[in-house]
C-alpha cells in the first residue's frame, strides 16, 4: 500500500489511536473495498476509502462499441441484477431513437426486472444474515435463489450475465416452461421467505446487531445523493418506478415501503418488504399479460430471424446493416433512469449520429452512496461498521465502473 | 447405508494385515482431497462462487467445506473476476504470503486473459503476475465449470510429486515471476 | 413547477446568466459559464421555490475540435417535489480547465467531480481532496480523452493487426509509441 493514502495516528495524545487497514482483501466485506481505519479502541474514529480496485473502463469501452453491443458491459454493471441493467439501456436507446414497443414487451421486461430485482435484494439481505452470524438463512434463499437463475436462463440460456433483451422488445418470447416455473416460483418461495423472515425479523441478537447501527438521516442522504432502498429506509419515497414510469409500471399497484431511522435494520426490512412488492407485480403482470409480439416492429434495429436472412433478401440486407453497424441513428442527447436494485440507475447518452456513442455516462447508485459511509461509521464499532457495509449492498462492478 | 462415496485407495501391495504403498501416492490424496481456498472474488464470478459454495452446486462435497480467508493457511487460490492494475500488486502479495504446496486456478475470462476488458485499466491475464495452474473459461462459468475447475486441481494436487517444488523447473519458474 | 416559471425565474434573479437553452427529450438543458455556475446551484438549492435538493450526476464530455469549449461538465439536478429534472452545461477549453467545486453545497458531488478529474483532466476549484479515484495515482494522462487509446498502449500480450483494430484507432502509430514512452500526455 501506498504510504502516503494511509492517516497516521499520529494525533493521537498518548498514542492509543491504533490504524487499521481494513481491506482490499478482507473476507467481511465480500469484494474489493480498502478501508483505512483510524480506531480508538473498538471505535472507528475516522475512515479514508480507497476505490477503483476493479476499474474496467466501461464508459470508454461504451465509445467503441455498436449500440446492441453495449449489453455485455451492462450486464457487468451490477452483476446481481444485470437484467435491469440491460433493460434500461435498451430503453435509453429506444428513447433516442423513438420506438415504441408493444405493451407485452412492456409487461414482459418487468417481469425479467422484478425477478432481477428480487435476485439483487436476496443477495444482499442474507449477507447482512451471514454478517450478524447466521449463515443458514444465506443456504436456504440461495437454493431459491438459483430458480431465479433457472427462469432466466430459460429466457435468454446464461445465469448471471444475462444479455437479456434487443433493442425493441425480447430475442424470442417466453416459453411455456419459463410460465411453469414462474408459477411454482411464485408459489413456493413466499414460503421459504417468510422462513427467512421468521429467523431473522424478531431475533433478538439480530435486532441487538442491526438497530441503530449505520443510521443516516433523510437529509444527510438525500445529499449525498442516496437513492434505492437505502435512501427508502431513511424515509424518503423516491422511487423512479413511480415519479418517472418506464416500461409501463404505471398500470401496476405496488407500495414503495419506507424507513424511519435509515439504519440497518431498515435497511434489511425495506428490502424485505420489496421484494413481497415485486412479486406482487409479478403476479398482476402474468395475470394481465396483453397478447401481442415481443419485440417492436423495427426491422432497422431489430435483427430478423436467422433462417429468414437465408431465404429473404430484405431480412439479409437488415441483417448485415445491423452487424456491420450501418444503421443510421440520430444524434441527441438523452437521460433515462430505471430503478436498479440500488436505486437510480441512469444512462446519459449523448449520441452525435455515429456508430458507437459519443459519450456515454453510466449514473451508478452504488458509487454515490458509498462516499457517505466514513460518516455512517464513525464512532461505531468495527463489528457494526462491516454490517453496515453489507447492507449498503456495495457492488464492486458499479461501484468501479 | 449411507451413500458417501471413499477414495480409492492408491496402486499398492497388499497382504493379510498390510498395506504397502508410496508415502507420495498416501500425501497426494490427503491433499488432494481437502483443499483449504482462498476465494479471491472481485467481481461476478464470485457471485457463481457463492452459488457453487451453497446448497445446490455444494462444493463442500469435494473437502473444500472451509473457506480460509487468511492466504496463511491456504493451498488454492482462487482468483474470480476482473483483476485491474491497481489489484496486479495486491494479488501477488496474497500469493507471496501463501506457504507451499499452493495451487492457483484462475476462474473466468478475465482472469485468465482480461476477458471482453482489452482496457487500459484491466491487467490482461492475472499469469501476468503469478504462475496459474487452471485456466476455468466463461464469463461468468457455470458453477458445473467451476467445479470441473477445482476437480482438476484434486488431480493436480494428487499426482505431484513431493519433491516439485524443490526442483530446478520451478524455481525457475518463480523467479521467472520475480517471486522469491 | 415547469419550464417558464424556472427560466423566468432564473432570469429575474441572475439576469443574462443563460447562455443557451434547450430541451431534448423533455429535458430542461440550460448552459451557464463556469464563472456564474456556483451562485446558480447554490440559489436552484436553497431557494424555497426552486428546491433542487437532490444532485443526480455530474460527468464530463469531450467535444474535440470546439477550441476553447473543447470540455463540458454536466450536472443533473432534481426537484423532488415537483418531480422535474433540469440540466446544467458548462464548457471550459484545454488551457482553462477550470470549474469551481459545488461538493460544499452537495457532499455526492466530491467523488463525482473526482471522477471526472480522473477521466478528463478538469480542474475543479476549492475541492477538498482532487486526485484520482478510479485510476492509479501514478497514471499520467488522462484516459478518458478522445486522443488516448482503449487499449493500453504498452500491452506486449495481443497483437493490434489480429483484432482488426490498427487504422480504427483515432491515434496514429507514432502517438501510440510516443505514449508507450510516456511522453506526449495532455
Amino acid at each position: 500500500m501506498d504510504k502516503s493514502q494511509q492517516i497516521v495516528a499520529k494525533d493521537s495524545m498518548d498514542g492509543e489511536l491504533a490504524t487499521l487497514n481494513l481491506g482490499p482483501t478482507h473476507p467481511a466485506t465480500h469484494g474489493i473495498f480498502q478501508n483505512v481505519l483510524t480506531m480508538d479502541g473498538e471505535r472507528i474514529q475516522s475512515a479514508e476509502q480507497t476505490v477503483g480496485y476493479i476499474h474496467r473502463a466501461f464508459e470508454k469501452i461504451a465509445e467503441r462499441r455498436p449500440f446492441n453491443q453495449i449489453t455485455t458491459l451492462t450486464d457487468r454493471l451490477n452483476y446481481c441484477s444485470s437484467p435491469i441493467n440491460n433493460l434500461g439501456w435498451d430503453m435509453t436507446v429506444e428513447k433516442l431513437i423513438g420506438i415504441e414497443v408493444p405493451k407485452r414487451v412492456d409487461y414482459m421486461r418487468v417481469i425479467i426486472m422484478e425477478l432481477a430485482r428480487i435476485s439483487d435484494h436476496l443477495v444482499c439481505n442474507c449477507v447482512i444474515g451471514v454478517d450478524t452470524g447466521a449463515l443458514t438463512g444465506f443456504f436456504y434463499l440461495f437454493q431459491e435463489r438459483e430458480r431465479i437463475y433457472d427462469m432466466f436462463e430459460e429466457v435468454c440460456g446464461a445465469r448471471l450475465t444475462t444479455n437479456i433483451g434487443r433493442i425493441g422488445g425480447f430475442e424470442r418470447d417466453f416459453s411455456p416452461e419459463l410460465y411453469n416455473k414462474l408459477n411454482a416460483f411464485l408459489k413456493e418461495f413466499p414460503k421459504r421467505l417468510e422462513d427467512f423472515e421468521n429467523m431473522l425479523c424478531r431475533n433478538r441478537i439480530f435486532m441487538d446487531r442491526t438497530i441503530d447501527v449505520g443510521p443516516i438521516s433523510a437529509e444527510r442522504a438525500l445529499n449525498y445523493g442516496f437513492t434505492g432502498p437505502n435512501l427508502r429506509a431513511a424515509g424518503v419515497d423516491y422511487d423512479v418506478r413511480v415519479m418517472n414510469p418506464y416500461s409501463s409500471y404505471q398500470d401496476f399497484d405496488f407500495k414503495v415501503p419506507v424507513g424511519k431511522s435509515g439504519d440497518t435494520f431498515d435497511r434489511f426490512n425495506v428490502r424485505q418488504e420489496e421484494i413481497h412488492q415485486s412479486l406482487s407485480i409479478i403476479r398482476q403482470a402474468l395475470d394481465k399479460m396483453p397478447a401481442g409480439n415481443y419485440h417492436a416492429d423495427v426491422p432497422e434495429f431489430y435483427l430478423p430471424p436467422k433462417q429468414e436472412v437465408y431465404r429473404s433478401m430484405e431480412a439479409l440486407i437488415y441483417h448485415f446493416k445491423i452487424v456491420m453497424g450501418e444503421t443510421d441513428i440520430p444524434s441527441g442527447e438523452v437521460y433515462h433512469a430505471v430503478e436498479g436494485g440500488n436505486g437510480e440507475l441512469g444512462f446519459y447518452l449523448i449520441s452525435d449520429g455515429g456508430r458507437t456513442p459519443n459519450r456515454l455516462h453510466f449514473r451508478r447508485p452504488c458509487f454515490i452512496y458509498y462516499q457517505a459511509y466514513p460518516e455512517m461509521i464513525k464512532g461505531s464499532m468495527l463489528s457494526d461498521a462491516i454490517v453496515t457495509m453489507s447492507s449498503l449492498n456495495v457492488i464492486a462492478g458499479e461501484l468501479d465502473a | 447405508m449411507s451413500e458417501i462415496k471413499i477414495a480409492d485407495a492408491p496402486q499398492g501391495l497388499e497382504g493379510e494385515g498390510f498395506f504397502a504403498t508410496k508415502i507420495g501416492d498416501v500425501i497426494g490424496l490427503a491433499r488432494a482431497n481437502s483443499v483449504w481456498p482462498l476465494p479471491f472474488a472481485t467481481s461476478c464470478c464470485g457471485i457463481e462462487f457463492m452459488g457453487t459454495m451453497s446448497s445446490n452446486y455444494d462444493m463442500a462435497r469435494f473437502g473444500m467445506e472451509r473457506l480460509s480467508f487468511s492466504p496463511r493457511q491456504a493451498d488454492l487460490l482462487m482468483v474470480m473476476g476482473t483483476i485491474s492494475k491497481k489489484m496486479g500488486p495486491i494479488l501477488r502479495q496474497v500469493y507471496e504470503q501463501m506457504a507451499e504446496p499452493k495451487w492457483v486456478i484462475a476462474v473466468g475470462a478475465c482472469a485468465s486473459s482480461g476477458g471482453i476488458f482489452d482496457s487500459y485499466s484491466v491487467l490482461q491475464g492475472i499469469d501476468k503476475v503469478i504462475p496459474v495452474d487452471v485456466y476455468v473459461p466463461g464469463c461468468p462459468p457455470r458453477p458445473e465449470q467451476i467445479i470441473d475447475g477445482v476437480m482438476h486441481i484434486q488431480e493436480l494436487v494428487k499426482e505431484e510429486s513431493l519433491r516439485r517444488r524443490y526442483t530446478q523447473e520451478y524455481k525457475t519458474l518463480l523467479e521467472s515471476y520475480n517471486i522469491k | 413547477m415547469d419550464k417558464e416559471l424556472l427560466i423566468n425565474a432564473i432570469e429575474s434573479r441572475f439576469p443574462g446568466i443563460t447562455e443557451a437553452s434547450s430541451e431534448p427529450f423533455g429535458l430542461l438543458t440550460l448552459e451557464i459559464a463556469p464563472q456564474n455556475l456556483k451562485a446558480l446551484v447554490h440559489w436552484l438549492k436553497d431557494d424555497e421555490q426552486m428546491n433542487f435538493i437532490f444532485l443526480t450526476d455530474i460527468c464530463g464530455v469531450q467535444y474535440p475540435n470546439q477550441g476553447n469549449r473543447e470540455f463540458a461538465v454536466v450536472y443533473h439536478l432534481h426537484n423532488l417535489e415537483a418531480n422535474f429534472r433540469l440540466r446544467l452545461k458548462t464548457f471550459v477549453g484545454r488551457e482553462n480547465i477550470n470549474v469551481p467545486t459545488i461538493c460544499d453545497i452537495y457532499s455526492a458531488a466530491n467523488w463525482m467531480e473526482r471522477e471526472t478529474f480522473d477521466f478528463y483532466g478538469i480542474i475543479f476549484e476549492g475541492h477538498p481532496n482532487l486526485k484520482r479515484i478510479l485510476n492509479m495515482d501514478e497514471m499520467d494522462y488522462f484516459p478518458m480523452r478522445k486522443e488516448y487509446p482503449m487499449e493500453d498502449a504498452t500491452r506486449t500480450d495481443k497483437d493490434d493487426r489480429f483484432f482488426g483494430r490498427i487504422g480504427n484507432e483515432s491515434v496514429t502509430f507514432d502517438n501510440k509509441k510516443a505514449l508507450a514512452k510516456g511522453n506526449n500526455h495532455g
